[in-house]
């Protein structure tokens, strides 16, 4: 190292002091709060008994099942959808151009937009989706407001929100296939589904990686739309963990609320980590 | 190259600096701007804006600048963050009682005490913005009461009678049942209005066991252990399991639930009587058919209403110099019946003024003028819990809502409130907990 | 003619499912309040875009002016100062394996899933005296937004051939040169998708300037979306009409650059 690299550390020192001071000091700070109960005021230590306090809160489990359900879903959905779009909206098919910006552009609105316009539409009775529902002789949910159904709902908008990107990755991915595979495909006889799944299932594999990392991570996390659509109603039946952790946060229950915080940052640790390795492992045999 | 990319980031961050606030004005000589920081709701923001041009009016020389912030915990989070930070407008609106104390008074906020006005103050309000021997605030408009709106023309047209207790309520929802009106209007969008029947059902839990507050802060008494308290909750699964409540109560809003009163298709809605002042403006010609009774109980003799202090208006320890002179004078004016006068000038009273000298006008909702007989009566009515205790647990609308839903059974949400009502307690360091 | 059939559905379909609820909320935006509050996906009995607009825009002492002036500052600041920072940090952490790079890996991705703690940053911001400031707001959307862009740029400088860094060396290119003159210049395509991606989610973010910046003379715009649904919350006409307006940059940058950020996924991909 006599002569000094193209590639200088002092090139992450920026960036380095933004997230440093913004990000890993409140973070690691907020590991020493979780063990003390304090008010905007003061504060006194209380070692585990937040996490305690935080198992015990009836909403947790709920909570806990919730935020898995919601991640599966929506991720899932994604995949799936995102990866159905992006093979139309790859071939040859009319309005290409708008398609892609139909199915892209809800990414861009706001989630709270969003959410109290869906909030409007998922209206029991008056809502446009059970009106139109009705016209077919289908009597539709209680979207929001049925137990059964809320969280289910609030995915399904997540969904409707956020398949645009997934689509987009998927676009990109699909793209970067070279033409000579699917042409040898063609030549060879292949229909259009077997060359689907030889070819552009496998070879897409990174970008599915990407979009189940990605949307599991905004799902398990997930807060706004929630909060805008349902603030986890009806009762606690929508409940998802960084839900519960606002709640608590609200109440000005500051150190029980950081607790849930290191809870659910130990919770999508443990699920995306290991998760991540598994996908970018396959992907380098392939 | 390089030096173009830092002439842009600090030009940018130039423009970032003096962007915000910027079409904000600054003082003129000799005159005095007061910062005063409300609730966005109407129910606030209008009252706020009355009182800030009847007090310049009066007061050339001090303007008052009204800002609002958001309502519920959200709200309660930016006072505290604003407080702790020293960086408080000159004056703010907040509620009494328990979250007033949770405010740690002493230590941020500039006593009134020795104000002229707190002579003027009602004894009861007074106890409800004050601690340890201090006085800290002024009454930000009227009191109000939980009780039932009710219907009154759906009321002599069936031959209905107002119910003192709860199997006469009960009795009356059936005919209203059968009479194809819904008996019960309940509103779970605005979860907040789930909460009535448990809350302003204290006048008649604390007739029953008058120690009731007491042991409930000390932690001897709870929720689903007292039998007069859980009365509350058990109210709100028969009043479901009835099936008396409106087809949409769960996705009805505190608007609609307003209507249907008005409008006769729903006869009882147990709510806080400030929404008087939207009812009054949005149904302007059937609001004299709206009347109040207080929640019904076991003992017809022992029932009455829950009443809730009004908010106050509190001064900032930040607040110095003229400033906090100013502030002063202006919480002396809402303290007057012409802060009163104000107030009635941004809509109708929610109940009975706390301010001496202060009357309500001539043209107050039949509603309100329900409450004056209960609040003459001896013994007629009762704080609500939240003023007489510390105590209340953040998740009780959550949980009303799923008993009045039928999600979960009355005993079982009062057992959740219960664990509910521990957290809070062990957040204020209570003893006992 | 199977394709052209299935292109057709496709358009019908995704326009009922994606274009019906912008209908509505355009619709409904134009409608009076009595109309409005029916929720029905009708045409307005009368159109009332102008008044509605007006009175959206003039809620609340013009704040909605305003919140679009800081807005567009906070967007603007905190995106270009993040994607440069993000850039160098992809640059370094692609480009030189060392004892460093794990740190950062890690570190990066648990900028993706730690979620932020409010009041602990508060409490850093207030030592700093940057809480309540515009410049403290930015740099916090800067520290929040730095991951997913380094992840997304190392990815991209992973396909710059080795051999331009080297050629440009050869040319005598210091660090900065080689990095602002031939590599930052190659990441365009994947520059513009960072950057409507996250001013998309700057503009639209709405619990960071609720807590970093309150106070209604630095509301941004989402904050008076909330304003008026705390506010107006039975007025639909005009909650949708600030629906709608708060959606126009958004739309204005995806008109602007819809090709870009499609074509930029993928070319850069190719070229690798």
């Amino acid at each position: 190292m006599v002569t000094r690299s193209p590639y200088p550390h002092w090139f992450y020192l920026p960036a380095a002091v933004v997230y440093g001071v913004l990000f890993v000091v409140p973070t690691v700070t907020s590991f020493w709060f979780s063990l003390t109960r304090w008010t905007v005021f003061d504060s006194t230590f209380v070692g585990l008994d937040n996490f305690v306090t935080f198992f015990r809160e009836p909403a947790l489990v709920k909570g806990l099942t919730n935020t898995l359900i919601y991640g599966v879903v929506t991720s899932g959905l994604k995949v799936v959808l995102g990866m159905l779009l992006a093979v139309l909206l790859t071939s040859q098919i009319a309005a290409r151009g708008w398609l892609r910006s139909v199915v892209f552009f809800p990414v861009l609105v706001s989630t709270i937009g969003i959410g109290l316009t869906f909030t409007v539409l998922m209206d029991p009775v008056d809502g446009l989706i059970n009106q139109s529902l009705a016209v077919w002789g289908i009597s539709g949910p209680a979207w929001l407001t049925d137990p059964s159904w809320a969280l289910l709902s609030v995915a399904l908008v997540d969904v409707w929100k956020g398949v645009g990107l997934a689509t987009l990755i998927y676009i990109a991915g699909i793209v970067s296939i070279p033409a000579e595979y699917f042409e040898a495909a063609r030549v060879d006889g292949a229909g259009a589904f077997a060359r689907f799944r030889s070819i552009t299932l496998p070879l897409a594999r990174p970008a599915t990686a990407t979009v189940i990392i990605l949307s599991l991570i905004g799902g398990l996390r997930s807060f706004d739309l929630i909060w805008a659509m349902t603030r986890g109603g009806p009762g606690f039946t929508s409940d998802v963990i960084a839900s519960v952790i606002y709640k608590q946060y609200q109440a000005g229950f500051y150190g029980l609320s950081t607790a849930g915080n290191v809870v659910l940052f130990v919770l999508v640790t443990a699920i995306v980590l290991p998760l991540s390795r598994i996908l970018n492992r396959r992907e380098v045999e392939l | 190259m390089r030096n173009r990319l830092i002439i842009a980031t600090i030009s940018l961050l130039a423009l970032a600096g003096c962007s915000p606030g910027s079409l904000g004005s600054s003082d003129e000589d000799g005159k005095l701007t007061l910062t005063f920081l409300v609730d966005n709701s109407a129910e606030s923001l209008k009252p706020a804006e009355a009182l800030a041009a009847g007090f310049t009016a009066k007061n050339p020389d001090i303007t008052v600048d009204v800002e609002s912030r958001p309502q519920g915990s959200e709200g309660d989070n930016i006072i505290k963050t604003r407080l702790a930070t020293g960086d408080m407008t000159d004056v703010f609106q907040y509620n009494s009682g328990s979250l007033f104390q949770a405010l740690a008074p002493g230590q941020n906020l500039a006593p009134v005490t020795d104000q002229a006005f707190a002579g003027d103050l009602d004894e009861n309000f007074k106890a409800t913005v004050s601690a340890d021997g201090q006085l800290y605030g002024v009454p930000f408009n009227a009191s109000m009461g939980g009780a039932i709106l009710y219907n009154r023309k759906v009321y002599a047209q069936l031959g209905l009678t107002v119910p003192k207790t709860w199997a006469e309520f009960m009795s009356n929802n059936a005919q209203l049942k059968a009479a194809n009106i819904a008996p019960v209007i309940q509103t779970y969008q605005d979860t907040w209005t789930s909460q009535l029947f448990v809350l302003a059902d204290f006048h008649n839990v604390s007739a029953a066991e008058p120690a009731f507050a007491a042991d409930y802060t000390a932690n001897k008494t709870k929720y689903a252990t007292s039998p007069a308290a859980l009365k509350g909750f058990t109210h709100l699964q028969e009043v479901h399991d009835a099936g008396y409540l409106n087809s949409d109560f769960a996705s009805a809003k505190m608007v609609d639930g307003l209507a249907q009163l008005a409008s006769g298709k729903g006869a009882h809605y147990p709510i806080l009587t400030s929404v008087v002042t939207s009812l009054a403006a949005d149904h302007a010609d059937t609001i004299g058919d709206i009347g109040l009774f207080a929640l019904p109980g076991d003992d017809a003799a022992k029932n009455g209403l829950t009443v809730w202090a009004s908010a106050g208006v509190y001064i900032p320890k930040s607040t110095e110099g003229a400033k906090r002179d100013a502030a002063r004078q202006f919480l002396a004016y809402i303290a007057s019946p012409e802060g009163c006068a104000a107030f009635a000038q941004a809509g109708p009273p929610s109940g009975p003024y706390m301010v001496k000298g202060c009357t309500l006008p001539a043209d107050t909702p039949q509603a309100i003028k329900d409450m004056q007989p209960y609040i003459d009566a001896p013994g007629g009515s009762s704080l609500a819990l939240e003023f007489l205790s510390p105590i209340k647990g953040p998740a009780l609308e959550q949980i009303t809502v799923e008993v009045g839903s039928g999600i979960r059974p009355a005993a079982d949400g009062a057992a959740l409130y219960d664990q509910d009502v521990k957290k809070q307690a062990q957040q204020l360091g209570l003893p006992g907990w | 003619m199977r394709s052209r059939l299935l292109g057709l559905l496709a358009v019908v379909v995704s326009g009922v499912v994606f274009l019906v609820p912008f209908a509505f909320i355009v619709l409904t935006a134009g409608k009076t309040r009595a109309e409005a509050s029916r929720l029905e996906f009708s045409w307005p009995a009368q159109l009332r875009f102008a008044e509605n607009f007006l009175e959206v825009v003039r809620a609340r002492d013009y704040m909605l002016i305003i919140a679009y002036i800081n807005s567009t500052v906070l967007t603007v600041a905190s995106v270009s100062i993040m994607v440069v920072l993000a850039a160098m940090v992809a640059f370094v952490l692609q480009r030189r394996p060392s004892r460093w790079t794990g740190t950062v890996n890690f570190l990066v991705l648990a900028g993706l899933i730690i979620p932020p703690a409010v009041v602990p940053t508060i409490w850093v911001l207030q030592r700093l005296g940057l809480f309540r400031t515009m410049p403290g707001l930015i740099l916090v959307e800067v520290a929040f937004g730095l991951s997913f862009c380094v992840l997304l740029f190392r990815a991209f400088v992973a396909t710059i051939p080795r051999a331009l860094d080297e050629a440009a060396i050869l040319d005598g290119a210091g660090p900065l040169r080689l990095f602002f003159g031939v590599i930052f210049p190659l990441l365009r395509s994947v520059i513009v998708t960072a950057v409507v991606v996250q001013s998309v989610t700057v503009f639209n973010d709405f619990v960071n300037p609720l807590y970093f910046l309150p106070g209604d003379r630095n509301a941004t715009v989402q904050l008076t979306l909330y304003n008026f649904a705390g506010q107006y919350s039975t007025d639909y006409h005009l909650l949708f009409m600030n629906i709608l307006l708060i959606t126009i940059p958004p739309l204005i940058m995806f008109a602007f650059f819809n090709r870009q950020i499609v074509a930029g996924m993928t070319s850069g991909a190719i070229k690798g």
